[in-house]
């Protein structure tokens, strides 16, 4: 079916627990304290551990690269960190809910291809955690 | 604890070269929750066009922090590490990133702000193959108290 401005992308959730935010401080070599230690996190003023800025975004892509089956496809993507997604030391943690719809699409380049502008939108607890999330990708001339 | 002003618009010398393991991308998928089969099968990786495994877009925000944190944890710099929040970060590709790139960063200090209380600075990351093929761009505000 041919993308169209309005569209919306099929929606995705995932659960952050702690473990979650060690596992991504390993895998982005990102450890910083306040996203593992509660101890330090309330030390600088913040209410619990938070998860990293980076996870969050990253997981809100996931919602552009399940739609177009490429990673490459990205050709940009911003976001900013409006409020952060406060993790709990229980086995639930928190939830990321994210859904995004295409805002805006180019016409096709000579050689077909089109980009879309993906507009974003991540909450946790029902508040949204991303401001300004917007990837751009670009469609193949056959999409 | 004050950041130091002369930093702004300069560029610090290039990193030494980044270069991206197959099994740092599968970790980094893992981590996100990622299953693409392109980011931790090469084969099925190859099948779709890519030379080999292919990053997250997200993927360069690690390994550019990683030479943001030695800017901001050096002591001449005089940034208040402790007390920093990511304000934003964005990523402009030329191209994706694969396993077996080897990435040179450069980092740019855009900009240093002080208002309300807090210390905002823009931070760029130009990001090239040790041939000198532009990679992609990071942007990042980084925000700390001021004392």
């Amino acid at each position: 079916m041919t993308p169209a401005v309005g569209d919306e992308l099929a929606p995705l959730t995932m659960q952050f627990t702690r473990a979650d935010l060690v596992r991504y401080a390993g895998a982005s070599t990102d450890f910083n304290p306040i996203h593992w230690s509660e101890r330090f996190a309330r030390g600088v003023g913040l209410p619990d551990v938070i998860a990293h800025g980076m996870l969050t975004m990253a997981v809100a892509g996931r919602l552009v690269t399940a739609w177009t089956g490429d990673q490459g496809a990205i050709r940009s993507y911003s976001a900013r960190f409006t409020r952060p997604v406060v993790v709990p030391d229980d086995d639930t943690g928190a939830t990321l809910e994210v859904t995004g719809k295409i805002g805006a699409l180019s016409e096709p380049d000579e050689s077909g291809e089109r980009i879309a502008r993906v507009d974003i939108t991540a909450s946790s607890e029902g508040r949204t955690v991303l401001g300004k999330a917007v990837a751009e990708v670009r469609l193949p001339a056959d999409s | 604890m004050s950041p130091d002003l002369s930093y702004v618009g300069k560029a610090l010398p290039p990193s030494a070269p980044y270069v991206v393991g197959r099994e740092k991308l599968r970790e980094f998928a893992s981590a996100i929750g990622e299953t693409d089969p392109c980011c931790h099968d090469v084969a099925a990786a190859r099948a779709a066009g890519h030379p080999d495994l292919i990053a997250p877009p997200t993927f360069p925000g690690s390994f550019t922090m990683a030479v943001m944190m030695e800017l901001l944890g050096d002591p001449d710099f005089g940034w208040d590490f402790d007390r920093m929040v990511h304000g934003d970060q964005g990523i402009r590709f030329q191209r994706p990133v694969y396993a077996g790139d080897e990435l040179v960063t450069t980092l740019h200090v855009d900009d240093l702000r002080t208002r309300a209380g807090s210390h905002f600075l823009s931070l760029r990351c130009e990001v090239a193959t040790v041939d000198g093929e532009a990679v992609l761009t990071t942007n990042a505000t980084l925000v700390t108290q001021a004392a």
